[in-house]
């Protein structure tokens, strides 16, 4: 199997978990946690510096998922890698007393920072990427954004201050699935083009489709090669993307597949 | 009382590189000399407070004790969140700093009267949130903080605030409650709290008030013990006094805990407590510091 294989099996894997994760508690956001499963799939196959047994190694690289309410698909990948119990995720996700929040929470192992308030990720990530260059400590930052989420103006803030402050250790990746809590983004609060607003914000940036696993896998090596610019990396997604019936759908922003929904998408998954 | 402040963190920076001063765009000439001598943790962040507050909670988790600083309402309400989510639920190590408490801008106008903070802030879990009360107290709370691991609200006056205690250095901890004027045989008692502290001593010395004076501070922590300590000693009661809206600032918080001790048995006597403070309303004319305590009537 070669390496884009594994990591697309690897992204199907999170995508079962997280409609499952879903479809036990009856729970909401699972639309964008599918558009962002390649993303995390890529991430957590080699790029990104970080393991269960390096968890608070002050050298390992960070990731932070600003896109709290997603965190279905994240969790799944944590706990298909090891730094959270997979059996454990399943049996008490959203459950009363359980840490396993219904937005991510920093709480769990692995997990940097709490999310869920839209627009509070990148500029912690920025500040992470800041103290790697203060402390001479080198790490790399990774921060997952949402479209909906890029409307919030605290964006705008880091994007002005990663790049004046040449942090080129900071990559953030946009997961422009094109729709928002109330609909198309385009209709909502269009930021198009985006990659050209990005560049004249002096980052490099690199506007790829975030469910090709060597576009993405290009995509990393770029944030890694390039010197003092932070990158931002624009992945066109689908909101959605591996359930047929979910793509696109603004309804799979609110609602769980229903039984005969969830065997489909577990056909779909397979 | 901001220049006794950042001078005491220029000194505890020397001895600690942990600390790293990140400003909002302003400090002119207070924090110049920081920014000359470690330039390697200090930053400027621009007018950007909710990233400001984002980047030193991201600094912090890297191992920092960061310090934002700004003028009264920028780095509080404006970010109010980010203080929220990003630095007291992450209990990360980060010092809010402020200047400019109460009417200190009066004449700026409500923009940048800072009379609401405290309270917004002291309902924040894991938040300590302190007011010290003149230059002595300012730079007391600087050392305080530089080895205090966790979130901070340091509220401070401008410039030229008068010394309210007659010691040179002070030590506090977190809760303090300190006394500044007493007499023997005094039954009642006035608690201020922040850069009102000189002027509250003033009046009770010019116009021979029978009235013991205690710097409050903090008003998140205070000190249970010595609350009650002071409750009992009292016969007559208490007044507070601050520079904040009458809801949920000092006086506010001192209700709430004697109530609390009341209602446990903690306390056996419920004491008169007056409180000064602004009469829920934002000063509808321009004015100095001195003008607008009046006119609002911040006086004993």
């Amino acid at each position: 199997m070669t390496t884009t294989e594994k990591i697309e099996k690897f992204a199907k894997a999170i995508r079962r978990a997280a409609v499952q994760l879903v479809y036990n508690t009856r729970s909401s956001h699972i639309g964008g946690a599918l558009s962002q499963a390649d993303i995390l799939a890529v991430l957590y196959s080699g790029v990104l510096n970080c393991s269960p047994d390096r968890m608070n190694d002050p050298g390992r690289d960070r990731f932070i998922e600003s896109k709290g309410h997603n965190c279905a698909s994240y969790y799944a990948a944590l706990a298909l890698k090891g730094f959270m119990n997979y059996d454990d995720l399943l049996a008490n996700y959203c459950k009363d007393g359980s840490e396993y929040f219904e937005h991510v929470s920093h709480k769990l192992p692995g997990v940097e920072l709490s999310t869920g308030s839209l627009g509070h990720g990148f500029p912690v990530a920025a500040g992470m990427a800041l103290g790697s260059k203060r402390n001479g400590q080198p790490f790399n930052v990774y921060c997952i954004i949402g479209d909906g989420e890029i409307n919030e103006g605290s964006n705008w803030e880091a994007m002005m201050f990663a790049a004046q402050h040449k942090l080129d250790n900071l990559c953030v990746i946009l997961d422009k699935n094109q729709m928002q809590a109330m609909g198309d983004t385009k209709d909502i609060l269009c930021l198009d083009p985006m990659a050209e607003k990005i560049k004249a914000f002096q980052w490099n940036v690199c506007d790829i489709d975030g469910h090709n696993i060597q576009q993405l896998l290009d995509a990393f090596d770029s944030f890694k090669n390039c010197k003092d610019k932070p990158t931002f990396i624009v992945a066109n997604t689908v909101k959605g993307k591996g359930v047929s019936y979910m793509e696109h759908n603004l309804k799979f922003h609110y609602s769980a597949p229903n039984d005969d929904e969830f065997k489909q998408a577990m056909e779909e998954l397979r | 009382m901001r220049t006794s402040f950042i001078n005491q963190l220029l000194e505890e920076a020397q001895k600690n590189e942990r600390i790293f001063l990140i400003i909002g765009d302003l400090g002119y000439h207070v924090v110049e000399l920081f920014a000359e001598q470690l330039p390697e943790r200090f930053l400027n962040a621009g007018i950007a407070e909710q990233n400001m507050a984002g980047v030193a909670t991201g600094l912090a988790m890297t191992g920092y004790n960061v310090y934002i600083y700004s003028i009264g309402n920028f780095p509080t309400l404006r970010c109010l969140e980010q203080i929220r989510n990003d630095i007291a639920y992450h209990k990360a190590n980060v010092k809010i700093v402020s200047v400019g408490a109460g009417y200190a801008y009066g004449s700026l106008g409500a923009t940048h009267q800072a009379t609401e903070e405290i309270g917004s802030l002291r309902v924040i879990p894991n938040m300590i949130v302190a007011t010290p009360g003149d230059p002595v107290e300012a730079r007391a709370i600087s050392t305080f903080s530089a080895s205090y691991d966790g979130p901070m609200y340091i509220r401070l006056g401008k410039a030229g605030e008068k010394v309210a205690h007659t010691e040179e250095k002070l030590t506090v901890l977190a809760g303090d409650i300190l006394p500044v004027s007493m007499k023997e045989g005094t039954k009642k008692a006035v608690l201020a709290c922040g850069n009102i502290l000189a002027a509250a001593k003033e009046q009770i010395q010019s116009q021979k008030l029978p009235y013991d004076l205690y710097s409050v501070p903090f008003v998140k922590p205070i000190n249970k013990e010595q609350l009650k300590t002071i409750v009992e000693r009292y016969p007559e009661g208490l007044i507070t006094i601050e520079e904040h809206q009458k809801s949920c600032g000092m006086g506010s918080a001192v209700v709430e805990l004697i109530s609390d001790m009341y209602a446990t048995g903690e306390l056996t006597v419920y004491p008169q407590i007056r409180r000064v403070a602004i009469p829920d309303e934002f000063a509808s004319v321009v004015g100095t510091q001195m003008y607008l305590r009046e006119y609002e009537g911040l006086k004993l």
